[in-house]
């Protein structure tokens, strides 16, 4: 933030593409070289900016999914939109060695450090998990232990991004649990929650309100207003419940 | 430092020429109508509801719903802006004109600090909310505006970014100085023009 006021201005700038990972048959994970690149906080989004030859230009603005200790590499993960105009781009024609302009960091509320302490609410829908997996990681890269649940609602099994990272992460660091419920398909033997989040789900998964969570939630617009709802109807303080929408008009 | 750059393999979906002369720089056209907020959606029952107008003026002013509503309403027809990329054409909105509220106090304040249910605030210059600018509005489309689009009133201020038109809106505090609100704070730009591309400090 202090670099960013004194910089000035938030300047575009070419980050070249050194590696991509499919995530899941929609999702792909998109990692930049930045050489300007002035740090970022976990939660914090990115502008991209595509330019064909005649000059037409298209805008878009995507969450980090890598944490500020990575930086100057900046990893984005871009849920393909069969109608998008941009996230086809990214998801089918971007590859390694190509450059790709874009402009950040954005948003200086939706962010997660390790000294802002918890216990740490994360409730994240389809590819909403995106802003919360770079505090995640922030997390276990910054060594923190505060108490750090999340909950991660999918279509299905094979819609989870991150899947063998969470589980990793889980054993590899403390105090975090992470729950999922599976919404529309759920494999054979599956346990887990298997509806879409209501306030009974988030009553057995949320922090006591008499601890004071610090809760994030991104996602689709009812998700986020149902999560949101829910945890204030529950004795969560608003103003320690930061929501962020997800997706291209935020009405999935 | 990257002028004249072009994304290889990029073609992009050219605009009608009806969408080009009405989107501003970096925007795409939006059918449906995205939400977007800091926080959890504040509930408040109109019984409890009010809007007022403090700061630098002769005397405090306050409406009840039941008062706002039997303001002199106006019916406009708009289109929008969102920093994070989305505008959305020909929305139709009914409420209150500035011009309506500010006639009745008197004042020598130079900036609006808008103030929501919620905490939220943000910040206006009073000659850009003036003059047919500015509305607080409580009916879309007809329908009286859902919470999570900023019901039971919300600003519309929609020459501005729509971060602008401040959703649950409770009241005006007059200044003298420029003070940035929510957003303003946080690295977004402090007037937000659209057609000038405002969208970030230092744009």
């Amino acid at each position: 933030m202090e670099r960013r006021t004194l910089l000035g201005r938030l300047t575009w700038q070419l980050g070249e593409v050194v590696a991509t990972q499919q995530e899941t048959a929609r999702t792909k994970s998109i990692t930049l070289a930045l050489p300007n690149w002035m740090g970022h906080q976990a939660g914090q989004h990115i502008d991209v900016r595509l330019t064909a030859d005649d000059g037409y230009q298209a805008e878009r603005s995507y969450s980090i999914a890598s944490p500020p200790e990575e930086a100057p590499r900046v990893t984005l993960t871009v849920e393909r939109l069969d109608d998008g105009e941009v996230s086809p781009y990214l998801t089918e024609e971007l590859r390694a060695g190509d450059k790709l302009e874009l402009r950040g960091p954005i948003g200086g509320y939706f962010v997660w450090e390790a000294s802002m302490g918890g216990p740490l609410l994360l409730v994240g829908g389809g590819s909403g998990i995106v802003p919360l997996m770079a505090m995640l990681r922030h997390r276990a890269a910054a060594g923190s232990t505060v108490p750090t649940r999340l909950l991660y609602s999918s279509r299905s099994l094979e819609d989870v991004i991150y899947h063998d990272e969470l589980d990793h992460l889980t054993k590899s660091t403390t105090m975090l649990e992470v729950v999922y419920t599976l919404t529309r398909a759920q494999p054979p033997g599956w346990t887990g929650y298997a509806r879409r989040i209501d306030t009974d789900m988030l009553r057995e998964v949320a922090w006591p309100s008499d601890q004071r969570p610090l809760t994030f939630i991104c996602g689709p617009t009812p998700f986020v207003e149902t999560a949101a709802a829910s945890l204030v109807a529950l004795g969560d303080e608003p103003a320690r419940i930061k929501t962020e929408r997800f997706g291209p008009t935020g009405e999935a | 430092m990257s002028e004249g750059f072009i994304s290889r393999g990029f073609r992009g979906r050219r605009k009608t020429s009806d969408e080009s002369g009405r989107l501003p720089p970096g925007q795409y056209l939006e059918r449906g109508f995205p939400v977007l907020s800091a926080g959890p959606t504040p509930h408040t029952p109109l019984a409890n509801w009010d809007f007022s107008i403090i700061g630098e003026i002769d005397q405090p002013k306050r409406w009840s719903w039941d008062e706002f509503r039997a303001l002199p309403r106006e019916t406009v027809t708009k289109d929008i802006h969102c920093v994070t990329k989305w505008s959305k054409f020909d929305t139709h909105w009914e409420g209150v004109s500035f011009d309506t509220l500010l006639a009745q106090v008197t004042t020598d304040a130079s900036y609006v600090i808008a103030f929501s249910d919620g905490g939220y605030t943000t910040n206006l210059p009073l000659d850009e909310v003036t003059d047919g600018q500015a509305w607080v509005v409580d009916t879309y489309e007809g329908q009286p505006l859902a919470p999570e689009h900023g019901g039971p009133a919300r600003l519309l201020v929609p020459h501005l970014y729509f971060w602008k038109s401040a959703k649950w809106v409770r009241g005006l505090r007059l200044v003298k100085q420029d003070e940035p609100g929510f957003w303003e704070s946080l690295g977004y730009n402090n007037h937000g023009d659209p057609w000038k591309e405002e969208r970030y400090w230092g744009d």
